[in-house]
């Protein structure tokens, strides 16, 4: 082993500890960004050894470099605008765009290691295990098509709606087999194009009839499965071209992926394979013509609504999906502030699926400055319902219908805010529509609730109006 | 097996188990930041990209090479940028609205685009 090569597996090694540091440091809020500082100083390090491993090996042709610059050069400023440009409420496509080019480049690291292999060496030597390349390939190259349908999809480019082809059953099998056959083939070190080939095509057309059946409140799921998919091809590559710094960083990625797929799922109630096979959430569509609700529905104005929040020691919000579709976050923090002013505690429970991937409501709320020690998690909310005065739902639904505790319906056990323990509800909602489990919502006919029917945007912004005018009589 | 893909294997598992350790403790409060971030990571193909790209003599070598660079610089940049602007967001208590600039600023400017 060279000196450089030593050199260079060294700062790789030096990178890997800083990957693992970086993510350590995301425990909290206050070190996250420290954490990913840290991260950005290992990526450098680790790009920096490559580019002088490569220019002390030589052998490159002048091509090889140009391509090289003028891949990197697009490339990376094509990311930094896209993330400079990206709004907070798009960021779930964007993640999924990242996965995709991920995905797409590590099965392009193989392929381009496979051409190489095959001009050069001409088969004498197998330097390249060939399940590594076949995995390698057929991983990336789901994780590409899926993630372009999936962002597609969050987009709105594609209908947010399971679409189900015709015979889907018939063609995912057939791809199975395709997939599977030619990456057994290969498993046998046979160094064979043809079906180096089958698999890509194969596997890329697999991404498409993955994603496409999967309904758009599903995605938290799909996004991070995604992304445990684009983790295990990246290191998929490293195996492929014997690079411990690949491996180990998509290892991580790929226990991230996992973890929080794991976790969205069981928020949603739903078991993964169940939300792979798809077609779940049709029921969003006639969800509109819904209202056959039973029983007496407490309705009340935003004068008093403003009264009952301002005279409360202790009000509790509760947003879900559609304050951020109503892109009411700021609406929401003016009437928190507002209340903090008149010395009203304020919480703000987030549900695990408020949203479109994990998290993402507390990224929406910080962007409008909501400080992270009011953004409360599930089971630390919980704890704080009993002794709230007001919660105030504003777009959320299933996830915080109590029929979850019983057996016998579509979100039974699915893990809820307790939202009905609080002394007083208000849930501000523009009709009596379902959510995207199709059930009734029976917390709205508790007699402690009182429907706000209204945009969330225009109805927070007119309780808020209303609250100035009490504080100002 | 060889001795090279059981050191690669043993490194894998390892990591993976390490993975598991360290991101079970982020608080949900971060998992849209934590997916950017750990999408930021697996950025780290682009040396890979280098190295094979670095080896390609074929035109189709280079158009793969290519493509691969392209793929894994957006990665890399756009990752850790967009991982950096969501985390300077979290704060630990709110700032006084002086001045009606900063974050909302880019956001506004972008749906006046749309």
């Amino acid at each position: 082993m060279s000196n450089m090569q030593t050199a260079v597996d060294l700062i790789y090694l030096l990178a890997a500890a800083l990957f693992v540091i970086g993510l350590h440091l995301m425990n909290s809020p206050a070190t996250a960004r420290k954490g990913s500082q840290f991260s950005v100083v290992g990526m450098v390090a680790a790009i920096c050894a490559t580019l002088a491993f490569l220019i002390d090996q030589g052998g490159a042709t002048s091509t090889g470099w140009i391509i090289l610059a003028a891949g990197f050069i697009i490339g990376s400023l094509i990311g930094l605008r896209s993330a400079d440009k990206v709004k907070m409420t798009d960021i779930p496509q964007l993640v999924s765009i990242f996965n995709a080019v991920g995905g797409g480049a590590a099965a392009l690291v193989a392929l381009t290691d496979f051409v190489h292999d095959k001009n050069i060496h001409l088969a004498t030597i197998a330097p390249t295990p060939a399940v590594a390349t076949a995995l390698d390939v057929l991983i990336g190259a789901v994780t590409f098509t899926g993630s372009i349908i999936a962002a597609g999809k969050l987009q709105g480019l594609i209908s947010g709606s399971p679409i189900i082809i015709p015979g889907s059953r018939v063609i995912n099998t057939l791809l199975t087999v395709a997939g599977l056959g030619s990456a057994a083939f290969l498993f046998t070190g046979a160094a064979n194009t043809n079906v180096l080939i089958l698999l890509l095509v194969t596997a890329l057309l697999f991404g498409v009839t993955l994603v496409l059946p999967i309904g758009g409140a599903d995605m938290p799921v799909v996004i991070s499965l995604l992304n445990a998919f684009t983790g295990t091809a990246v290191a998929m590559a490293g195996f492929v071209i014997n690079s411990s710094a690949l491996i180990i960083a998509g290892a991580l990625v790929g226990a991230s992926g996992t973890i929080l797929t794991k976790l969205m799922a069981d928020a949603m109630n739903r078991s993964i394979p169940n939300i792979m096979i798809g077609g779940f959430g049709q029921g969003e569509t006639a969800a509109a013509q819904a209202g056959s609700v039973a029983g007496n529905i407490k309705q009340l104005s935003a004068d008093d609504a403003a009264i009952q929040l301002s005279y409360a020691d202790k009000v509790i919000f509760v947003p879900g999906y559609g304050l951020a579709a109503a892109q009411a976050q700021r609406e929401l923090k003016d009437l928190a502030q507002l209340l903090e002013e008149r010395g009203v505690e304020i919480i703000f429970a987030i549900h695990p699926v408020a949203g479109r991937m994990p998290g993402h409501m507390n990224v929406l709320l910080a962007e409008v400055d909501v400080p992270y020690p009011q953004l409360y998690e599930m089971d630390a909310a919980n704890l704080e319902f009993p002794t709230a005065d007001v919660a105030l739902v504003i777009g959320a639904n299933d996830v915080i219908n109590p029929a979850a505790r019983r057996p016998g319906n579509a979100i039974s056990g699915m893990p809820i805010l307790d939202v009905d323990k609080a002394k007083n509800v208000i849930v501000i909602k523009r009709s009596m529509g379902q959510g995207y489990a199709g059930i009734d919502n029976e917390l709205y006919l508790d007699e402690k609730t009182s429907m706000f029917f209204a945009d969330g945007k225009k109805g927070l912004a007119q309780i808020a109006s209303a609250v100035r005018e009490l504080v100002a009589n | 097996m060889s001795q090279q893909l059981l050191t690669d294997l043993s490194i894998f598992i390892l990591s993976l188990l390490v993975g598991f350790e360290v991101i079970s403790k982020v608080p949900a409060t971060l998992h849209t930041p934590l997916m950017s971030a750990a999408n930021s990571i697996h950025g780290i193909v682009l040396a890979g990209a280098m190295l094979t790209a670095i080896q390609a003599h074929t035109t189709l070598g280079y158009i793969l090479a290519f493509f691969a660079m392209v793929f894994a610089g957006m990665n890399v940049a756009g990752g850790y940028k967009v991982t950096d602007r969501m985390l300077k967001m979290f704060k630990p208590r709110s700032q006084p609205i002086a001045k009606p600039s900063g974050n909302s600023t880019d956001s506004s400017t972008l749906s006046e685009v749309k």
